[in-house]
Parts: C-alpha cells; structure tokens; sequence
C-alpha cells in the first residue's frame, strides 16, 4: 500500500520522562541538577514546589515525613527533607 | 452489541483523519465515526456524548497523546482507548500501557497490518464493560461453581482478587477443596465466596487431590450466602451500631494480625466522612491523604508520569503506605521495624480484604 511514507510527517517532539536528581532549598529554587538541561526548568520547578509543599502538609497534619516515594505507573518520585528543602530523585519506571 | 457506538479519532493531521474515516467504514459493526484535530476539541467531544473507543495519536502540537490519554482515563474511565502512532519507542509503548490503553498500534503500513487492525479495534467494540467475575460477565462466582458442577466436570479454578488468590478443586462435579491465604477446606472457600469481583482461570482437574470438603456444594453455597447476609445485615436483633461495632472489631483484628498500627481512609469525595481504625486523629490525617491526592494527580498530569500507584512514605516513629482504592484512599501505618517491601505486599491484601 506504501501507507509508510504518508505517515512520515514532521510533529513536534514528545516529552521524555525526566530521569536524575535535583536539590532544592526550602523556597523551592533549584541548587543542583543532574536532570537532562533538555527537559524544561519550569516542569522540574513545580515537582520541587509540589514536593515541598506536601511534606510542610504533612507536617500540618501532625504527620511530619522526612522521605517519601511517589510510585507512578510510569516514573518514581523519591524526596528526602534536608532543612526546609529536599533532595529529589526521579527516575523513570522500567518497560512492561 | 450496541449499533450505535461511537469511536472518536484524534489527529492533528486532517488528511489522515479522513483516511482513518476511510477504513473504519469497513468495521462491521458500521459505528459512528467521529473526529477532532486537538486535544482539547475531543475532550470536549467526549463530555458532550458517550463514545465507545478513543483513537489517539501520540505526537501533537499543544496537547500531545499522552496528557489527553492522562485525562481521558480520570474522566472516562469507561472509554476503550488506542493509541495509533508512527513513533516506535518503547518508552513511549510503555508509558502509553501505563496509561492504560487498550492497545497501541504503529500506523499501518500494509493492508494486512490493517485489516489486522480493523479486527483488534472490533473485538474492542465487542467487549462488555460489565463488572462481575471476568471470563464470565455478570454472573458471580456462586452462579459458575454451580453451573461447573452441574455439569459433572472436573476441574481447578484458580481465582485472584488484587493480592489474594484462591484456588478450587471440583471432581466430577463435587467440590472436594478449596485453598486460599493460610487457610483450606471449608474455611478458605468461604473466604474466596466472599470476595465480589475477581478474574478467574479453570486449571487442569487434579484427580489425586486429597478431599477436605464432604459437604455437598448446594449446601456450602447456601451457608456462604447465608454467612454473608449476615455480615452485610445485622444479625437478628442486632442494631445497626452493634453491627458496625462488629465490623469494626474485626477489622482492627486483620490490622493487628498483619502487625500494622492504624489506618485511616479518606472517601475522595470531598463531603466523605474519613474513618480511622486504630488512631483518633483521622480528620487532620485524612486532609493530607486529600491534598496529597491532588498534589499527586498535578504532577502525574504536568510530568506525564501515569496514574498513582502507591506512596511509601517514612519519618522517625513509622512507615506509611498510601494506596488509592476505588472510591478512597487508604493510609496504613506500620513500624519503623517492619520490612519496606513486606508492608507494601501487606497493605494491599489489608486493603482488598477490608474492601471486599
């Protein structure tokens, strides 16, 4: 049918996961990356704000965390609280 | 089958979405095609009318594949969705399955390959979407072991629900044992009668299996029934408080078996009472299941990472377990002592036996 070439069209890039770690300080600014600079600062920004803001909830709730890992279907998500600030670790879940 | 069902197709490219017209002309349940070129116009779609089946492709400007596959299975969890794509990665494969898609399929390149398609896509319309006992929809399990040993056969089932799995041994038509979680016999096929949904597979019949059971299946059946009324009414004379009195204690005594501290639950929808087994500070604790659910899902969404699995969490005097179950979620204490991998094994089982 030759149907291969009509599907080679240009569309832009899909996002890869984010895979390494990062450190941040306790107004959520990123001190350390090892994540690829090609995946946007702005997405690893508000995992760190994200991060952040649910272990000061926890300790709201009397439940105060000093390590948590959010297993998604596709990426683990591993913080550890450092005065204020944490340490995150992403890594990206192994295939099926 | 439903004549009217409707599948949905997402591309941005309007020439191929006249061809996808095209070809799913030839299915042979002749449903209603539909189109969108954007994200947000077929979820739009998707709120106005009930489709059956989401055709996505993966690489599109502004919302690409997987943040609409990331919607869809939150707000349509119904929805049968396929990924049709040019882009042969695994990783792309692997985070759309755990999306939960139905099927990915590279865009065909052969007539074959698509006629091949076309199939897959009409077993996929075909399926039901009830619930009940997978392999056999809508009927309980009570309804197949009896149809199984009316028919005199011989045979082993082998059922799962979440962690628990059970097995049992029917031989020319009578029920001679039943296995499931430490116990056997009578007990554990109680113990598997009462759990509501499941998938099930029949093994090969086990002819030199040792019997433990002697009483016939209609009258185990009736007693299980019976057993299980009474756990879901109160027993005569019994008030509604002194039957959630029981509950209560005999969820408290799995807790303690297993060797956790205390759980607590919070219903995901906000007006929900939470309940606590074991601590008396549920309201605040479920306030944060509530927030870490959400907080969860805007990362899931923003990072494309697929739908929450667990979180395991720790801090000076314990570790937790935070699972989303069907209408809540549940957090689970245990010891700092207790071992990472056995408290995640254990939640689950505590979770799917208290649900059910």
């Amino acid at each position: 049918m030759g149907l291969l070439n009509l599907f080679a069209k240009p569309r832009p890039a899909l996002q890869r996961l984010p895979s390494g770690s990062m450190t941040v300080d306790r107004e959520g600014h990123i001190v350390t990356c090892t994540v690829s600079s090609s995946y946007p600062v702005d997405i690893l920004e508000e995992v760190a704000d994200e991060v952040l803001r649910l272990f000061a909830e926890a300790r709201k709730a009397h439940l105060p965390l000093s390590e948590f890992r959010i297993h998604f279907a596709s990426l683990h998500i591993t913080a550890r609280e450092a005065r204020g600030g944490a340490f995150i670790f992403l890594s990206p879940a192994g295939p099926l | 089958m439903d004549a009217q069902q409707k599948i949905l197709i997402l591309d941005d490219d309007p020439v191929f979405l006249e061809l996808y017209k095209e070809w799913l002309a030839q299915l042979p349940s002749k449903p209603e095609i539909h189109t969108s070129t954007s994200g947000a116009r077929a979820l739009a779609l998707l709120e106005a009318d009930p489709f059956r089946v989401l055709i996505c492709d993966l690489k599109m400007p502004k919302m690409d594949g997987l943040q609409v596959l990331s919607i869809v299975r939150r707000r349509f969890p119904e929805l049968r969705t396929v990924v049709m794509t040019g882009v042969q990665d695994e990783e792309f494969r692997s985070r759309a399955y755990a999306l939960g898609v139905d099927l990915f399929w590279l865009k065909p390149d052969t007539q074959q390959n698509m006629q091949m398609f076309l199939e897959c896509l009409e077993s996929l319309l075909g399926r039901d979407n009830e619930s009940g006992f997978r392999g056999i929809q809508s009927k309980s399990l009570m309804d197949i072991l009896q149809m199984e040993c009316l028919s005199q056969s011989s045979t082993v089932f082998r059922i799962t629900r979440g962690s628990l799995v059970g097995k049992i041994w029917i031989l020319n038509g009578d029920l001679i044992d039943a296995e499931t979680e430490g116990a056997r016999g009578e007990a554990a096929f109680r113990r598997i009668l009462g759990w509501k949904s499941g998938t099930f597979e029949t093994l090969p019949a086990e002819p030199e299996r040792e019997r433990t059971i002697t009483k016939s299946i209609n009258a185990l059946l009736l007693e299980t029934a019976q057993a299980m009324d009474e756990i879901s009414n109160p027993m005569e004379g019994e008030s509604p408080e002194e039957a959630e009195h029981r509950k209560t204690v005999w969820r408290l005594a799995t807790l303690t078996r297993e060797g956790g501290e205390w759980v607590v639950t919070a219903p995901n929808d906000p007006k929900g009472t939470p309940e606590g087994w074991g601590t008396q500070s549920e309201a605040e604790l479920a306030d944060w299941m509530r927030y870490a659910n959400d907080a969860v899902q805007r990362l899931s969404e923003k990072v494309e990472a697929g739908p929450l699995s667990h979180i395991r969490a720790q801090n000076l005097d314990r570790k937790l377990v935070f699972m989303p179950a069907k209408n809540k979620t549940f957090l689970v204490s245990w010891p700092t002592s207790s071992d990472a991998g056995a408290i995640f094994e254990k939640s689950k089982k505590l979770i799917t036996t208290w649900d059910s």
